[in-house]
């Protein structure tokens, strides 16, 4: 029978749970850091500079589409979209083709000395190859090219798609593949057939976090390319190297590079916590 | 679950079988035979190529006196340039630099990572939401990240200095200041990295055996007796894999670093990183970069091997 407000006591008040809400406001405090700056950099990206600059800072503003205009228009950003995107989807699909049965073989006949040579070369700093390679490529006159820039980005995606992979292969039952040799298949045939098609979570987890890190990657594209290859994250570092920086231009710049991770992530979030945590539980 | 996968394969047998027919049964043949080291040949090619062989080009040009001004003609002078190596300050600052960082920003990750991942270690609505939230510092683009937080940082008009003035501190020069520049920086890379210390550790912690648990609350032990003696030795192997993947990943820090300060102001953050990458691609000493990141490789090469090793013996 429901009580009229007034009517209400102090038994009810307390029937709300406060140890609830006071942990819900607790997760919310755990929240708000890791949240906070994202949404900082979208609002700023629909300032203008004088509203960005003004402190103390300004919380209720009239948006304004200006800095994506001036970013789009004037500084060709949907080239550099298009370079980037490409340079992530060439390396991801190629190093998908040639580490899904790399991986495969390394699980299945337990290659461990072959595993860990591809391993090491996940764990070494970057800057240890591209000197090198600038060199290599300069010689060649291949800087600047896209085959060069996908082969440097195919050097951290390989890796780990294997990495992903061989754990991924390890946990899958043998039996589906002797029972297709048993049958008179061969092993190749056993493996696209058979096992790739059921590899789906683990090639989606690989594809994504390859994708994610090509599409993110700074340093090599910043040696690596210069007019025509030239990848988003250069053209926004690009954005402050001149004396005077318009600060909205740059957010929304960063507003158009980051958008295209979020949703990646936000689509298979489950595959990305996975693909991070791979390897780093045990059972 | 195995009886359903094996039904729904069934299908694909006959078909693969005539399948395996067709192709000319001596190609395949072939193939089978050689299976073991066919399949992982593209991609060991690849690896010699694009790693192996620059390494050892590196190492050949670490013996020389490469550099812009001599041009094309370049001698090989033996040991020299890891000699010089030694007896250059900037060196050695570098490592400094880059353990100081490491150690700050992994130490204050691995801490906060677990103290939140032990909070968060409950189902409750929205516990996806914020798993997403987490996600997405380390799913930015770093260098992105790196320019967003300069302005947060910038002296007169960031965020930074207008937080400080609210909490009554003093104004920071942050990022413009040697001693605050490394700590500034470490900064974003917890704001990046602890949640990655957060999802494993809430990971390893859904794998936990539920008896030691419920025999400690038979036992009576009050939450926190339980996190200290219970929870916390359990997690060991998963906490000390987390830190140890993220100390790697700290190692090689670049973007953040040369987007927000190149290694200013002065030399106080140049990390060994940007130390080499200065040396090659500023100053264009090939010969002197190549030893230095000879030197670079040669000391994460020796910690990977140190970590795997331990891992072996330690059963980790």
């Amino acid at each position: 029978m429901k009580k009229r407000w007034d009517q209400v006591g102090w038994n009810e008040v307390k029937r709300i749970k406060w140890k609830e809400i006071g942990w819900y406001l607790l997760v919310i405090m755990i929240t708000i850091p890791f949240i906070f700056p994202l949404i900082w950099i979208i609002a700023a990206a629909f300032k203008t500079q004088a509203q960005i600059v003004a402190s103390p800072p300004i919380w209720i503003f009239k948006p304004t589409l200006n800095n994506f205009k001036s970013v789009f228009m004037e500084q060709d950003f949907a080239r550099f979209l298009w370079n980037s995107s490409v340079v992530a989807v060439a390396s991801t699909v190629l190093s998908l083709l040639l580490g899904l049965p790399a991986a495969y073989s390394i699980s299945r006949y337990k290659q461990q000395t072959l595993g860990v040579f591809i391993l090491v070369a996940r764990l070494m700093p970057g800057i240890s190859f591209l000197m090198p390679w600038y060199i290599l490529f300069s010689k060649i006159r291949m800087v600047d090219t896209f085959s060069a820039l996908i082969a440097s980005h195919m050097l951290v995606a390989l890796p780990l798609i294997v990495w992903i992979m061989i754990n991924y292969f390890d946990g899958l039952p043998r039996e589906l593949e002797e029972s297709a040799r048993v049958d008179g298949c061969s092993i190749q045939t056993a493996f696209l057939r058979i096992l790739l098609p059921i590899s789906g979570p683990g090639i989606i987890t690989a594809t994504t976090l390859s994708f994610l890190f090509s599409w993110n990657n700074f340093m090599f594209s910043l040696v690596l390319s210069t007019h025509r290859t030239k990848t988003l994250p250069i053209a926004i570092y690009n954005f402050v190297s001149y004396a005077e920086v318009s600060w909205g231009n740059v957010m929304a710049a960063a507003v158009v590079i980051i958008t295209p991770a979020i949703i990646l992530t936000m689509i298979f979030q489950r595959y990305v916590i996975k693909g991070l945590t791979v390897g780093a539980v045990k059972g | 679950m195995k009886g359903v996968r094996l039904i729904k394969a069934a299908p694909a047998f006959t078909e693969v079988i005539t399948l395996s027919a067709k192709k000319p049964f001596r190609v395949n043949q072939l193939i089978e035979k050689n299976i073991k080291w066919l399949f992982p040949l593209p991609t060991g090619l690849f690896i010699f190529l694009m790693m192996i062989f620059p390494v050892l080009y590196t190492f050949y040009v670490s013996l020389t006196d490469w550099d812009m001004i001599s041009g094309g003609r370049i001698s090989f002078i033996g040991l020299d340039n890891y000699v010089n190596l030694l007896k250059e300050p900037r060196f050695f600052n570098s490592i400094k630099l880059t353990l100081y960082f490491t150690i700050m920003a992994v130490g204050i990750e691995v801490v906060l990572g677990v103290a939140i991942a032990l909070i968060l270690n409950r189902d409750f609505r929205g516990k996806n939401l914020v798993k997403l939230i987490l996600l997405l510092p380390m799913v930015a683009t770093p260098v992105a990240i790196g320019l967003a937080w300069t302005l947060f940082y910038e002296p007169t008009i960031g965020l930074g200095n207008y937080a400080l003035k609210l909490l009554g501190l003093p104004a920071s020069q942050w990022l413009g200041s040697s001693k605050m520049v490394i700590p500034s920086l470490a900064l974003v890379d917890i704001w990046e990295w602890t949640p990655m210390i957060t999802l494993i550790v809430l990971a390893g912690l859904a794998s936990l055996p539920q008896e030691a648990f419920e025999a400690a609350l038979v036992d009576g032990a009050t939450p926190l007796q339980i996190i200290r003696d219970v929870t916390l030795p359990l997690l060991r192997p998963t906490i000390l894999i987390a830190l140890v993947l993220r100390c790697i990943d700290a190692l090689k820090t670049f973007d953040i670093i040369y987007v927000m300060t190149t290694g200013g102001p002065g030399f106080a953050s140049e990390t060994l990183n940007i130390y080499a990458y200065n040396l090659s691609f500023n100053y264009f000493r090939f010969g002197a970069a190549s030893a230095a990141l000879v030197a670079l490789f040669t000391l994460v090469l020796a910690c990977n091997l140190l970590v795997l090793w331990m891992r072996k013996t330690y059963e980790l």
